[in-house]
């Protein structure tokens, strides 16, 4: 894992710094004031920019160690400050959207296996086909116009945290939450369905209805326990899809959050900052697939033994 | 010994044109919904070839007098802020979405491939370089990765191209590399081997071939999702640049500031782009169930 990510932070720190045209030159032309060359030179002196790239590399890398990922070329504030501050934000619509995405999925998957090759099966197949096409942020956009021409309601400028008001706290995330997590409910819904319907074909499935339980019961304590690490799989794998949700939904809702923080930093030429949370995505990235894997292991006695 | 006489059987004469079309009559009766979705796609593609015949407008003529007008007989989907013909824009934009669709599900496909195949033939020490090195690049996010590449280049058509063809290389790669690795152990490739051919040569003539099914369920798969990272990439303002059409440029910024007069604006791109997605998947899902079943991405 360290190593994997030392490679990220060394690939995206000598990237951003081979192309031409830094943030200091960004910086005055958007100003749009004649700058003199020593106040560029200054500038950079001030941001390290003038530093030897190894020991540019050096001291970010040692910041870690620290918890220390530098300051922002653009604010001049600590990094960690600025996404404290929108931390909180993200992942609690990370966490609404997963767990939007596993209320959809896993009923609607088991739902459409039992009764495949009905109508309702088909609806489930195209609910989720469709989820995989529209993208988060028009569905967000449709959203906000349904409000906005039904309600005469658009979403809150400012955000108001979960420990504060947890009532509007949520009825202004719910929405952004659900444009994320339709869409990263899709694959997971087709993956419930197929082991479902794999799962069902089992002998132990045949016993246990031949001795005479319930089928809620065979399917919720029997069926379901089985065919869901497949899909506990996926909702890790598709992990990338709910940061690609963030980054575009939070700019739809206006919402200011990491994925916001990172396409500013981009066009912006926020080295520092867009680094930094590279590394921190890929980071999490790498984290929830080892945690998918862990959980993985304590639910399956097949894999801890191996 | 004795010799076996071999008899010649002589197939009827059957064109091209023939075989062809019997193919496709077969996979449309056999997969319905994959021929929907090559249906869609070839109206787009139709659409983008002769966008200059089909649009009834001119995709950057800006019309102050026809602002914001509501869908008519003269203006279908409306018209936007700047007075141009919505319909119009999203016909030229499914020109930006094809090419870049195709331009870098191709060249990420292609790429892939190329260094699947190649690590999976010498194995060893530079399969495990490579494969390092896709595993690093498999540890970003899609979009992250694309964002990262867009903040290197800038933004631009060309630019974007790549920025979504290089998050395609590791995945494709990784499942060819796969198919490549049982390859290897295959006679003909010995065979081959043994002939003296160079390792260009076979990974070329011999092996590249052989992969031609997930090399072609990983491009229609990419298509879709290239299609889809595009419109994100414009509507973030990372992609393509105005005033050239491109749907998600459509949905960023006056769609919607305007939203309550001029809900079209932003209704019709959407629909564009998740149309196209659609379209594609549905191929894509079919192709792969016809070409081989067992790959499940």
């Amino acid at each position: 894992m360290i190593p994997t990510l030392l490679g990220v932070a060394a690939l995206v720190f000598f990237l951003l710094r081979v192309v031409p045209g830094d943030i200091v030159e960004l910086k005055y032309a958007g100003a749009g004031v004649y700058a003199p060359k020593e106040a560029l030179a200054r500038e950079r002196a001030q941001l390290g920019l003038d530093q030897p790239l190894w020991r540019q590399f050096a001291v970010w890398i040692g910041g870690f160690t620290r918890l220390d990922f530098g300051t922002s070329m653009w604010t001049g504030r600590p990094i960690t400050y600025e996404i404290g501050i929108r931390l909180e934000l993200s992942i609690e619509l990370a966490l609404m959207a997963t767990f939007i995405a596993i209320l959809i999925s896993v009923p609607l998957g088991t739902l459409a296996a039992v009764k495949q090759d009905t109508w309702i099966d088909y609806f489930v197949r195209i609910f989720s086909i469709a989820g995989l096409a529209i993208p988060s942020f028009w569905l967000g956009i449709v959203i906000i116009l349904a409000f906005v021409i039904y309600f005469r309601w658009l979403p809150p400028l400012t955000f108001t945290s979960f420990w504060v008001d947890p009532k509007a706290n949520l009825s202004q995330l719910i929405w952004p939450a659900l444009a994320v997590g339709y869409r990263y409910s899709a694959v997971a819904t087709r993956m419930t369905r197929s082991t479902v319907l794999e799962v069902l074909r089992e002998d132990y499935i045949r016993t246990a209805r031949a001795k005479g339980l319930w089928e809620r019961a065979v399917l919720i304590r029997h069926a379901l326990k089985n065919a869901l690490l497949p899909v506990i799989t996926v909702i890790g794998l598709e992990f990338a899809f709910l940061v690609g949700g963030l980054v575009v939904t939070e700019q739809v809702f206006n919402l200011n959050g990491i994925g916001k923080l990172f396409v500013e930093a981009i066009s912006q030429r926020d080295y520092t900052m867009v680094q930094s949370l590279v590394v921190l995505t890929s980071f999490v990235f790498i984290f929830v697939n080892f945690l998918v894997d862990l959980i993985n292991a304590c639910l399956d006695p097949r894999i801890r033994y191996q | 010994m004795t010799r076996t006489s071999v008899k010649t059987l002589t197939l009827p004469a059957v064109s091209r044109f023939d075989r062809w079309l019997e193919t496709t009559f077969r996979f449309t009766r056999q997969r319905p919904l994959g021929a929907v979705g090559a249906a869609i796609m070839g109206i787009m593609i139709a659409a983008a070839v002769l966008a200059g015949f089909v649009a009834p407008y001119d995709p950057l003529a800006t019309d102050y007098a026809t602002m914001l007008q509501a869908p008519s007989s003269f203006h279908w989907f409306g018209t936007d802020s700047f007075g141009r013909d919505v319909l119009t824009r999203i016909i030229y934009g499914s020109r930006t979405a094809l090419w870049i669709g195709f331009a870098s599900a191709f060249l990420g496909a292609t790429l892939g491939a190329l260094i699947g195949v190649t690590s999976a033939y010498f194995g060893g020490k530079i399969d495990l370089v490579l494969q390092r090195f896709m595993d690093l690049l498999l540890s970003f996010p899609l979009i992250i990765l694309a964002l990262v590449v867009v903040s290197l280049l800038g933004s631009g058509m060309t630019n974007v191209i790549f920025a979504i063809t290089v998050p395609m290389v590791p995945r494709c790669a990784l499942v060819l590399r796969s198919s490549a690795l049982a390859l290897r152990e295959m006679p003909f490739v010995e065979a081959a081997r043994a002939l003296g051919f160079g390792p260009t040569r076979i990974i070329l003539r011999h092996m590249l071939p052989n992969v031609m099914a997930p090399y072609l369920i990983m491009l229609t798969a990419f298509l879709g999702q290239a299609i889809l990272l595009e419109a994100s990439l414009s509507f973030l303002g990372l992609g393509v640049a105005e005033p050239q059409a491109a749907w998600g440029l459509m949905l960023r910024g006056a769609a919607v500031d305007f939203a309550e007069r001029a809900p079209w604006m932003a209704i019709y791109p959407g629909l564009a782009i998740s149309l196209s997605v659609f379209a594609f998947n549905l191929l894509g899902d079919s192709l792969r169930d016809a070409l081989d079943p067992k790959l499940r991405l």
